[in-house]
Formats: structure tokens, C-alpha cells, sequence
């Protein structure tokens, strides 16, 4: 075991965030639950994209791939398939997920890639200054969306279970314990996680405010069947007040992307282990 | 007596040209010949016309010829779309049905009812087999060679199919005997050390001998045929292999796989790359090396699908946004196609820079004969670091490469970002960081040019003349030049374009005229020679019709460079 203080960095660095931002409950989360959690801490690693929330990587003592805007799934995919010891968290905001990054996000959930995607669903552009995300709500006035937004908002959960997430929960950004259940359950989880989550943009959504979360969110009941996939697919879609906890957790679990990998049919070795098989090699140039 | 001839089979998109061409050339292969066989196919799956040309003769041959000595017509368009290309003492063969009248009366026209046939060897289907024996038997080789390659295809079939096939075979053999063009075609004196190859084939080869145990791509041609080789190679060398759902997830997984350690390729078209150019520049500025194959064709936009072009020089040498150190190869040849794509990895591991392999369409499709590469004592630097608590991705270095750490990989972390960061990957604006980071990064094309692959260089050193030229058009260079007294001229090939060799400087200052010939219709590669070292180029020798260079028309360059040398 690991002890909490482990994923603090052991060295100052200026954190972007605004004061009083959803996303410092997040990263305290995050961080203290996977010291909870039995894995080497050289094993972890985030993957994320562009935004405040892509920012988080920075402030824990892990490792991480801080790539572009979007595009952090394809990137934990890949770490995930080179080197299945590792426990990959795909990280960042509406907009970097379901926005920019929107074609990974189901082509992920396709390929069932064993990591847990955290998703800092705050409905708004924060880096960007206070443009529309795709899950803003209808008439929400911004700097761009001068007449209000249009468009209907994105229901990432509905999509996500529609194209087979086998795990799928809510969580709101100031809810430690909660947080801390459902992460670690997705960490145990062997397939593609998906959690989203709401942290208040305290900077530019007035609208989605803690009071407002406090006031249109609640957990599901601990009777709640979390297994069906009707069930789960009712909450995606409940609108007056957001349905929030496990989900979905699908107890058939299916096989993972890197359970496929013909690749490790005969190798185990992580990729980095490996070198090429030049008798196999010479055998193939023979019989081109 | 006539030392080469050139066949071309012309038929319909789904008619089995492609069979008829793998075993032709491997009877072809068995009778110690020389060939080259170039495709040129119609962006559709069934219908239109399509032509595979084969050419057999001296192993000088590398290249499409113009000029039509057998044309066999397997379908109704089988004619128009050739018949500027036939001579006066061309044949057509064919169906009567399928070969105009105005056509078959202005040349040595003969009627083989190839489907006929077939059906008397118990099965329509078996018209290529049939083609097969015929061709065999025309030029006089050995039909138990055809035999024996139609059981090695066959042998997982029933017995029936291997019968009626060598029975197609030995009918279509007595008519094309009949038949028999007198000549004398020279054979090499040993073929086992010789393989038959495609580019794809040998750029797949070369990427596994170099280590590749990662590819992520989406399907566009010509680049597609490399993840299909190494789809099939997958399970055998232990290679992740993914069909990505679009280009830009595709190099950003080949990002995620060298940071996680593996050692990862992506292939495309230009049009593909447009997309990936973003992750480009990310590889730039994180130093987490890609290696990216770009086979390229006929732009701009969709551009003409299934044909040749070396339009995307520019593209890859510029690709990306903001400043960085990249490399650029281009291989001429079936056996650069390997050693440079093995190379390319090397390079990638070695620099922490993106590496792009340029190819084109002709050099991927095409098939011949070439060396039997070696691999059993392929090895490579991983070029990767145990890391320890103290690691820090971004250590800045005399030479600006960092030790390479992986994740879960020892005590440290690895931490990398598309930001600009300081030395242990964190987020900064420090101008000094800054500055200090873009002069480590570019720091490392000192070295990388220090280390270039140098041209290949034919020809009379005291040149006045000089030809240059990059990738895929070597062969037909080199072929123009053979046998040719070149007194006052060399021809260099480059197989690395970017960085540009420092040969170069010397090489252009000595020459007084300098011809460029490329696959393109703005001189890039004479453009980019003439932006780095601030020259003249003479004369730009372009093409841009969607087709390679014939030998007619590189030897009419070539001859006439000459003529103009002689006459000084």
C-alpha cells in the first residue's frame, strides 16, 4: 500500500485553476483515492487533452501524456495496448471528450478499453472563456452564443450506453466519499469506465452553480438495480433532476480491447520488453 | 534477337488479372528470369479496365514501359485505353468478342477462345489458368513450372480443382506453343537468393526487422496494404495492430505507444496525413518519437485514388505547426523500401523526432525481384532508460536528446506535454524555459544531419551534368542509364530528402547544369534544393498525369542530356 501523500508532488508548481474551481475536489479525490488503491504508483499513468480539466495531470505525482486538444482516448488506448500493466486514466473536460475529442469517445467505448475515463462535465468552456460545451443547456447565454444556445445538449451517457459501456456513473465534484466508491470500483473494473462528472465553473457558468447541482442532481437509492440496462438507460435520460452514482455496471463483463490483442496470445511481455523475433523473421523472408 | 519483351494484361476490375500476375511471375521466378510487373487500376471494385504490365528481360529492368509487345484482352474495355501504346509488330490476344475489329485488323491480332476453353477443362472460372498456360507457352518456358506454382496455390483445395487446373493450364500451354515468339530472354545464374517483393511487402518487412510491434492506421490507398501486411504478421511477431477510427486517432495512438514504450508505425495517403499533421507536431514537441508512412498518390483532395504522384514532398517536410526537427526518407527501390522503413525506427528511437517514409503508389503495387534481405543478426537499440526518482523527461542535454524513460519502467515518471515545459514536463511560460527548450529540441538536427542516409550517386564523377532525383523514380533513372557511355554525367537519388544530406552543397556546386526529375507538377524536391542552398536548377522534368515515368521517356531525357553535353 501506497500512502496518500505519495501522488503529492514533491515540488511547487503554479496551479492554473480558479480559486473556488469544481476541479480541486476532483484532483483531491482522485489523488486520495488512488493511494488507496493497490497499485505501484510508477504504474499510473493520465492521459489527457486541452482545457482547465486536461490540466490535472500536472498537479499529481503520476505519470502522464499531456497531449492535444481531443485527443487523449486514443492516446490511453495505446498505452493501455503497449503495456497492459499499467492503470490508464483518460482525463479532461466536456468539450476536450465529447466535443473536439467525440469520435474517440465512441470508437473507445467500441473497442472497450480497460481505463477509467474521468470527464469534468462543468457545461461550459472554461480556457476558452465562456463559449457553449456540447452538454451546455438550451438558452444559456455566452459571449459566442449571444442569443442563447440552440443546440441540444450532448447526452454523453445515453451514447455511452447505447454503444456498449459496460460502466457508467455520475458524481458531483465536492462529493468526496462518493467519488472515491465510484472511482475505485471503476478502477477495479475490467472494460471501459466511464464516470462524469460535475464541477461548477465558478468563473463563467452562472447558471450551473453549486446551489444549482445541489438542487438538480441526486444518488440513486441503494435499491436501485444498477445492473439493468433498461434501468440504466431510463436515468440517462431523466432530465428534471440528474440521476447520479453507479449507473450501469454491466455484469456480463466482455473481454477487453487488450484481451483481444492477438499480440499477447503468446507474449505477455509488455511491448518495451520485447525485441524482434529474427529467426521468425528470416522464416517469413523465405516463404514471402 | 529480341532480349525483352513486355506483356500487358488488360481486363475488368474482379476478372483475376492479379491471379493470373502472381502466378506468372513466380513461373517466372522458377525460370530464372528477371521482371517487373506494374498495376494501374481504376478507383472501383468491379468493371472499368485495368492493366497489370509484366516486362521480362535483364535484371536492368525496374520500370513501366510505353511501349506494348503482347497485349492480352480479358475484357470488353480491354483495348481503348491502350491501344496508343502498341507498335507495328504488337500482338493482341483476346477473345474475338472483346477486341474491336478496327483494332484487331491493325495488328497482328490472334483469336483464342480463352473462356471455351475453360469450360472444356471443366469450369469457366478457369479462363486465368488458362490465360497462364498460354503466356507460358508463347514464350517457350516450361509448363511444369506453371503446374508446380498452381499446386502450391491450390494445395489446400480438393483434388478436383488441382486437376482441372493443371488441365486449363496444359490446354491453354499447346495453344500458346503454337504460337511461339522466337526470343531470348537472358536468365540470371541463381534466383534463391532473390525474393519476390512488393513495396508494401518490403516496407512491412522493413518495419518489423526494425522493431515495429505497434501500428494504428486508417484504411486509405495505396498506404493500406503495410497495416494489412502487418495485420497478418500481428500474432507471429507480436504486433498490436488497430484499424483506428479516423487518421488523427490513429498517430495519436502511435504517440501513446512509443511513450508507453512500443515502437509504432501509422500508414496513409496524403489526404490522411492532412489529418494527422496536428500529432505531427505533437510528436515534435513532446520528443516521443512516430514513424509514418505515407503512400502517396495523385492529389489535391481525393485526387485520383489508385494512381502515382510524388505530390506530398512539401506536405511532409512542412508538416506540422511551430518549429521542429523532423526526418524526411523517400526509398527508390524494393531493397531501400526495407532498410529504410528499419531505419526509420532507429532514427525515430534515436532522436525522439518524427520520422515520414514517402512512397508512392508505383513503388507499392509494383512487383520484382530483389536481394534476399538478411535479418539473422537484426538487432536494435531501445533506446529506452530505467528511470529513477530523480528522472526528469526534459533534461536538457549538450547534444538535446533526453533519456528515454517509459512508464512503469523504474522509479521515476514520466511525464510529457504538448505545452511548453520545462524539465520535468510541467506547464510553463518562462521565456528563458522557452527559449532554452526550442534550442534544445533543434538543437538535434546537428546530429541528425550528421548521421544522414546519402544519396546514391551514378555516373562520372568529373560530372558536369547532374540528375537528381528521390524516391520511387530511381528505378527508371537507373534502368535509362545502363549500358549508356555517361561521360560527363552523374545522377544522384536521394533516399533521404529532409534533412538534406550536406553532400548536396558539394554535389551542386560541381555541377554546371541540374536537371530534377519528379512525380509532380511543381518541381518540390528542386524547390526545396534551391530554398536550402540557395542554387539554380536548369530544368525541372515533371509528370503529373497519374502515372509513373515510362522508359521512353526518362531515356529521351537522359539522351538528350547527353547530346547536349557532347556537343560542348
Amino acid at each position: 500500500m501506497t500512502t496518500q501523500s505519495t501522488y503529492e508532488l514533491p515540488f511547487k508548481v503554479d496551479n492554473a485553476w480558479c480559486p473556488g474551481c469544481g476541479n480541486f475536489g476532483i484532483l483531491n479525490t482522485v489523488k486520495k483515492t488512488l493511494a488507496e488503491i493497490d497499485i505501484p504508483q510508477q504504474n499510473v499513468v493520465f492521459s489527457s487533452g486541452i482545457g482547465q480539466a486536461a490540466k490535472l495531470p500536472q498537479y499529481v505525482h503520476a505519470n502522464y501524456f499531456n497531449g492535444l486538444h481531443g485527443r487523449a482516448l486514443p492516446v490511453a488506448t495505446a498505452i493501455k495496448a503497449s503495456n497492459p500493466e499499467l492503470l490508464v486514466i483518460a482525463e479532461g473536460g466536456d468539450g476536450d471528450m465529447y466535443g473536439e475529442g467525440g469520435n474517440h469517445f465512441l470508437h473507445t467505448i467500441r473497442r472497450n478499453v480497460d481505463i477509467v475515463h474521468l470527464v469534468h462535465n462543468n457545461m461550459i468552456y472554461g480556457l476558452t472563456k465562456g463559449q457553449a460545451s456540447p452538454t451546455s443547456q438550451r438558452g444559456m447565454v455566452t459571449p459566442l452564443q449571444i442569443n442563447g444556445v440552440s443546440l441540444e445538449p450532448a447526452n454523453p451517457l445515453a451514447v455511452a450506453l447505447s454503444y456498449g459501456a459496460g460502466f457508467i456513473a455520475r458524481v458531483f465534484s465536492g462529493d468526496t466519499k462518493e467519488m472515491q466508491e465510484i472511482i475505485s470500483e471503476a478502477v477495479k473494473y475490467k472494460g471501459y469506465a466511464l464516470i462524469d462528472i460535475f464541477p461548477p465553473c465558478v468563473s463563467f457558468n452562472k447558471i450551473n452553480t453549486y446551489k444549482w447541482f445541489k438542487e438538480n442532481t441526486y444518488y440513486v437509492s441503494d435499491d436501485y438495480d444498477n445492473t439493468s440496462f433498461e434501468q440504466a438507460l431510463g436515468k440517462a435520460f431523466e432530465k428534471e433532476k440528474l440521476p447520479m452514482g453507479i449507473l450501469y455496471k454491466n455484469p456480463d463483463q466482455k473481454k477487453s480491447f487488450t484481451e483481444h490483442l492477438v499480440a499477447y496470445k503468446n507474449n505477455s511481455k509488455a511491448l518495451y520488453e520485447r525485441t524482434v523475433n529474427t529467426k521468425k523473421l528470416q522464416e517469413l523472408v523465405d516463404t514471402i | 534477337m529480341k532480349k525483352d519483351i513486355t506483356i500487358v494484361l488488360s481486363g475488368e476490375a474482379g476478372q483475376g488479372i492479379k491471379t493470373v500476375e502472381k502466378l506468372f511471375i513466380h513461373s517466372l521466378q522458377e525460370e530464372k528470369l528477371h521482371f517487373f510487373s506494374t498495376s494501374e487500376v481504376m478507383s472501383r471494385v468491379r468493371g472499368g479496365n485495368n492493366t497489370t504490365e509484366i516486362r521480362i528481360g535483364s535484371p536492368v529492368i525496374q520500370s513501366f514501359k510505353e511501349s506494348i509487345d503482347v497485349l492480352i484482352v480479358l475484357g470488353k474495355n480491354g483495348t481503348e485505353r491502350v491501344q496508343h501504346r502498341l507498335h507495328k509488330d504488337s500482338r493482341i490476344i483476346g477473345e474475338e468478342k472483346n477486341i474491336p475489329e478496327s483494332i484487331a485488323t491493325s495488328f497482328s491480332t490472334t483469336y483464342v477462345p480463352f473462356k471455351d476453353i475453360a469450360n472444356e477443362a471443366g469450369n469457366p472460372v478457369l479462363t486465368n489458368t488458362v490465360i497462364l498456360g498460354y503466356v507460358l507457352g508463347m514464350l517457350g518456358l516450361q509448363q511444369k513450372i506453371g503446374k508446380k506454382q498452381l499446386q502450391k496455390t491450390f494445395k489446400e483445395k480438393e483434388e478436383k480443382i488441382i486437376t482441372q487446373n493443371i488441365e486449363a493450364l496444359k490446354k491453354g500451354y499447346e495453344i500458346g506453343k503454337d504460337a511461339v515468339i522466337k526470343i531470348d530472354l537472358p536468365r540470371t545464374k541463381s534466383t534463391p537468393d532473390k525474393i519476390i517483393l512488393n513495396g508494401t511487402q518490403a516496407i512491412g518487412l522493413g518495419a518489423i526487422a526494425g522493431g515495429c510491434n505497434f501500428m494504428a492506421a486508417y484504411p486509405m490507398s495505396p498506404g493500406t496494404g503495410v497495416l494489412e501486411f502487418l495485420a497478418h504478421q500481428a500474432e507471429t511477431f507480436g504486433i498490436v495492430v488497430e484499424q483506428a477510427e479516423d487518421e488523427i486517432a490513429a498517430i495519436n495512438m502511435v504517440l501513446g505507444s512509443w511513450y508507453a514504450g512500443g515502437r509504432a508505425m501509422t500508414t496513409t495517403s496524403g489526404g490522411g496525413f492532412a489529418l494527422m499533421e496536428e500529432g505531427i507536431s505533437l510528436s515534435g514537441m513532446t520528443e516521443v518519437p512516430s514513424v509514418t508512412h505515407i503512400g502517396m498518390r495523385p492529389g489535391p483532395a481525393t485526387g485520383l485514388p489508385t494512381r502515382t504522384e510524388q505530390g506530398d514532398l512539401m506536405l511532409a517536410v512542412f508538416a506540422g505547426h511551430g518549429e521542429f526537427p523532423k526526418i524526411v526518407l523517400a526509398p527508390g527501390s524494393l531493397d531501400e523500401c526495407i532498410h529504410i522503413s528499419q531505419k526509420a525506427f532507429d532514427l525515430a528511437a534515436t532522436y525522439g523526432v518524427p520520422v515520414i517514409i514517402l512512397s508512392d503508389q508505383f513503388l507499392l503495387d509494383s512487383y520484382s525481384l530483389t536481394e534476399k534481405p538478411d535479418f539473422s543478426d537484426t538487432s536494435y537499440k531501445k533506446h529506452i532508460t530505467k528511470t529513477t526518482k530523480k528522472f526528469e523527461t526534459y533534461k536538457i542535454t549538450e547534444n538535446g536528446i533526453s533519456p528515454r524513460g517509459v512508464p512503469g519502467h523504474g522509479n521515476g515518471f514520466v511525464c510529457v506535454d504538448s505545452d511548453e515545459h520545462d524539465e520535468t514536463g510541467r506547464i510553463t511560460e518562462d521565456a528563458d524555459v522557452r527559449t532554452a527548450m526550442m534550442e534544445k529540441r533543434l538543437k538535434k538536427n546537428k546530429l541528425i544531419t550528421q548521421h544522414v542516409i546519402e544519396p546514391t550517386i551514378i555516373g562520372d564523377s568529373n560530372f558536369s551534368t547532374l540528375i537528381i532525383s528521390w524516391g520511387s523514380t530511381y528505378g527508371v533513372i537507373a534502368e535509362a542509364l545502363e549500358n549508356k557511355k555517361i561521360k560527363g554525367l552523374a545522377y544522384a537519388h536521394f533516399s533521404q530528402v529532409f534533412p538534406l544530406p550536406n553532400i548536396t552543397k558539394k554535389l551542386t556546386e560541381q555541377a554546371k547544369r541540374i536537371v530534377v526529375i519528379e512525380n509532380n507538377a511543381s518541381g518540390q524536391f528542386a524547390k526545396l534544393i534551391q530554398m536550402e542552398l540557395g542554387i539554380k536548377i536548369h530544368e525541372n522534368i515533371l509528370q503529373y498525369n497519374g502515372f509513373p515515368f515510362s522508359i521512353e521517356h526518362i531515356t529521351s531525357v537522359i539522351d538528350s542530356e547527353l547530346s547536349r553535353i557532347s556537343k560542348k
